[in-house]
């Protein structure tokens, strides 16, 4: 185990890969010369030469297609997004051809294709900059859709992506890159998609969360502890396919949940997550499913409005003292 | 095959009637001897029913909600092809003696014929008044062709009857929590007397769990609609029987009483301490009680006994009633030889009897057979009071709440932890000083409260 920072465990994983499997290459812009627009992509250059990382020109709809079609005759490619935001020039290729192709050729082909990049609010990128964009491909069957909290898990969940035969949607953040922690240095070290964590144990509530929006909570249960509310934290880290056994057993033994994501809130993935706890726990809950989401509007520039738009450590709280029917009066 | 008459059982030597609680099968069900077919309230318990005959229950002639004396006839379990006309008929009367007169008589074969449609037995619930169906004895002789589906029955026929059922319309629908609901069905807490502390008054566990742990829920007081004074409510067959065995107590048996306070600061901390402890059943200030007055009725038999009217029945064992207080009267069941019991024992025992006895769970050997009771009004407060000796228990001791109080010390004054306990004693059996130095101990085992342990 070594310490290190997020946006280094990303690209420990991709070296790993590259060393691993002469079909894995990287593919974006500025990924090679620039050594990445994050810095993620620093030095694979220098060590592994221009034809495994490519350096394309300002064309998300091509090089994903590129990307795409390189997939489809064998090799696996990684593509970066600069951010994900810019992935929706490249919707139609993802959304009609990756997603759709294995369906549609029988089986004949598969797309084992990583598309990779920051997205979600970050630090005043402004309305177009900083969306949450899980939401536009979680819904497209064929696609699995990641977003790794912790620098353990953007290692363990990449190397997971890049060996899946499937595309898979990775969505990293912005505010995450310089986050540092534990991660292990075992090539063969990595997280299997489709399992949640739970990243603090708790009695009273269980609140799903990931990204920033799960420091938001981390940050919640210190504050609440001292109330004596006891909340329990589970990051999905992988929303497609979604562990909602992980989820359902906190729920069994807590009782009541809060869902938060930083989005806008309508038809996101609280949504989702409101409705398989209310489906299938629905004998176990004390109270409704609350969702603590992002505002729905644009998001603004200014840096008071940006805060106000974004769920807080404060709007959680109340959230949980809700549902705990405990407003100010402590533990229920 | 043979008609099966369902006979209101006597469960209980003093049961002369019972109440129908609710019917678990329905007309139409198959049963087999032995299934449970309704829940009955007895003078001191809801018990079930079971089946002493297997085949189709074809006919509930008593529903839920009615009272009617023990030996009446409540429905018939017969084949689907059989005729229970002739049965049927004796509803209402004790079956004793018409047993007799009137047997199960095979029907003609014709009859048998027209009653095997299974028309002639809606599986569906109804959901009319059952004293409505109660066929007269006029029409009873056509009773099977006559229980056609319901939308073929005259309009008359499925309105109650009035005043056939005293419980109130419970119209508006009952907000609740999944959990709440599920906790309460489990632990028999009826959430229409649970008040809800959620959102809009809904019930959520917290409020369940309460109830549940409660002494007694007060139903939440109806609006009373104007111009009305009073009400008469029917005696429940509870508070029946302590309307008609208290006066017997208090009236014949010369009650007098002691008190003592008692410094409960170290009896206190030890149950902190105690339960602290991983794993321990929690101890209340009752189960130290409880040990205190079996140990020191080992060593005051004269207090354990019983006035026999040419002797006294003096008892080396303590069985201790634990008076729970219930929704409409109270209950008191028995802990057996607490003498021989720790701690522990008494507070899982003690807690596991008044759950039952709350759910009316308890079994007929547990309510009977006390030498000594205690009261305890604590948790409502309660500073001191004095209880009504329940015969022929000699005495029982009524336990106030554990207070604060100045205390004057060596030093001056403090604070300490205090509670009365007062005795109420049958004179015929004991004197005051007898009394009295058994409420000695009893507060020396309490204020030594290490003594309890060994």
């Amino acid at each position: 185990m070594a310490v290190m920072t997020y946006r280094e465990a990303l690209n420990l994983a991709l070296r790993e890969e590259m060393t691993r499997d002469d079909r894995v290459f990287v593919i974006g812009e500025e990924v090679g010369l620039y050594e990445g627009a994050y810095k993620v992509t620093q030095g694979l250059l220098k060590d592994f030469g221009p034809k495994r990382v490519v350096d394309t020109p300002i064309a998300e709809s091509g090089f994903t297609g590129v990307g795409i079609g390189a997939a489809m005759v064998g090799l696996r490619p990684v593509v970066e997004m600069m951010t994900f935001n810019f992935a929706l020039l490249a919707l139609d290729q993802i959304v009609n051809s990756a997603a759709k192709m294995n369906y549609m050729s029988g089986g004949q082909f598969n797309v084992p294709i990583v598309i990779r990049g920051p997205g979600g609010p970050a630090h005043q990128l402004a309305a177009q900059h900083s969306q949450s964009m899980e939401v536009y491909f979680y819904h497209v069957p064929g696609l699995k859709v990641v977003r790794p909290s912790t620098p353990e898990d953007a290692k363990g969940l990449l190397k997971s992506a890049i060996r899946d035969d499937n595309p898979v949607i990775f969505i990293e953040s912005e505010t995450l890159y310089a986050v540092k922690g534990e991660v292990s240095e075992d090539p063969e070290f990595t997280i299997p998609l489709g399992k949640a964590a739970v990243r603090r144990e708790g009695t009273d509530v269980t609140v799903v969360a990931y990204m920033g929006m799960m420091y938001r909570a981390l940050e919640a249960a210190e504050e609440l502890a001292k109330d004596g509310i006891s909340i329990e934290i589970v990051d999905p880290r992988t929303l497609q396919p979604l562990d909602s056994g992980t989820i359902l057993e906190s729920v069994r033994k807590t009782h009541r949940a809060v869902v938060v994501e930083a989005g806008a809130g309508f038809a996101g993935m609280g949504s989702e997550l409101s409705a398989v706890i209310t489906e299938q726990a629905f004998d176990d809950l004390d109270a409704p499913v609350e969702r603590v989401t992002g505002v729905p509007a644009p998001m603004p520039y200014a840096r008071n409005l940006e805060k106000a738009k974004t769920p807080s450590k404060e709007r959680i709280i109340e959230a949980v003292r809700r549902v705990c029917y405990a407003n100010g009066n402590g533990k229920s | 095959m043979a008609v099966s008459k369902v006979l209101m059982p006597k469960l209980s030597e003093a049961m002369e009637s019972g109440k129908i609680i609710k019917w678990l099968k329905k007309e139409g069900d198959r049963v087999q001897s032995g299934d449970i077919l309704a829940e009955v309230e007895t003078d001191k318990a809801d018990v079930e029913m079971e089946a002493f005959g297997s085949g189709v229950l074809r006919k509930i002639l008593q529903g839920a909600g009615s009272t009617v004396p023990v030996g009446s006839l409540i429905g018939v379990i017969a084949e689907p092809d059989e005729d229970i006309a002739a049965v049927a008929s004796q509803a209402g009367a004790p079956a004793a003696p018409a047993a007799s007169a009137a047997p199960a008589t095979p029907a003609p074969a014709a009859a048998a014929a027209m009653s095997s449609r299974p028309a002639a037995v809606p599986p569906q619930p109804r959901r009319e008044d059952p004293a409505a169906r109660t066929p007269s004895p006029a029409s009873a002789p056509t009773a099977p062709t006559r229980t056609a589906p319901a939308a073929a029955a005259p309009a008359t026929a499925l309105r109650p009857a009035a005043a056939a059922s005293p419980a109130p319309g419970d119209g508006g629908r009952l907000k609740a929590s999944p959990l709440a609901r599920k906790i309460a069905a489990q632990s028999g807490v009826d959430l229409h007397v649970v008040h809800g502390s959620g959102p809009g008054g809904r019930i959520v566990r917290r409020d369940v769990e309460a109830a549940s742990a409660a002494p007694a829920v007060r139903p939440v007081a109806a609006p009373v609609a104007p111009g009305v004074e009073f009400e008469d409510r029917p005696l429940s067959q509870i508070r029946a029987i302590i309307a008609k065995r208290m006066p017997l107590s208090k009236a014949p048996v010369p009650h007098f009483y002691v008190s003592s306070e008692v410094a409960m600061d170290r009896g206190w901390s030890l149950r902190e301490e105690l339960n602290a402890l991983e794993g321990q059943p929690k101890i209340s200030v009752n189960d130290l009680v409880l040990r205190a007055c079996a140990l020191a009725l080992l060593q005051h038999p004269g207090v354990n006994a019983s006035f026999q009217g040419e002797s006294i029945r003096v008892f080396y064992r303590a069985h201790i009633g634990i008076a729970v207080a219930l929704e409409d009267g109270l209950i008191t069941p028995v802990l057996r030889d607490v003498q021989a019991k720790s701690l522990g024992q008494i507070a899982a025992e003690a807690r596991d009897l008044a759950e039952r006895a709350r759910q009316r769970k308890l079994r007929a050997p547990e309510m009977s057979g006390a030498t000594f009771s205690i009261s305890n009004l604590g948790m409502f407060d309660v500073t001191e009071f004095s209880a009504i000796i329940n015969p022929p228990e000699g005495a029982i001791l009524a336990v106030g709440a554990v207070r604060k109080v100045p205390v004057v010390t060596a030093d001056g004054l403090g604070v300490g932890r205090r509670m009365m306990l007062t005795l109420s004693c049958d004179h015929r059996v004991m004197d005051g000083a007898m009394g009295a130095r058994f409420l000695q101990d009893v507060k020396r085992l309490l204020e030594e409260p290490l003594r309890l342990m060994v």
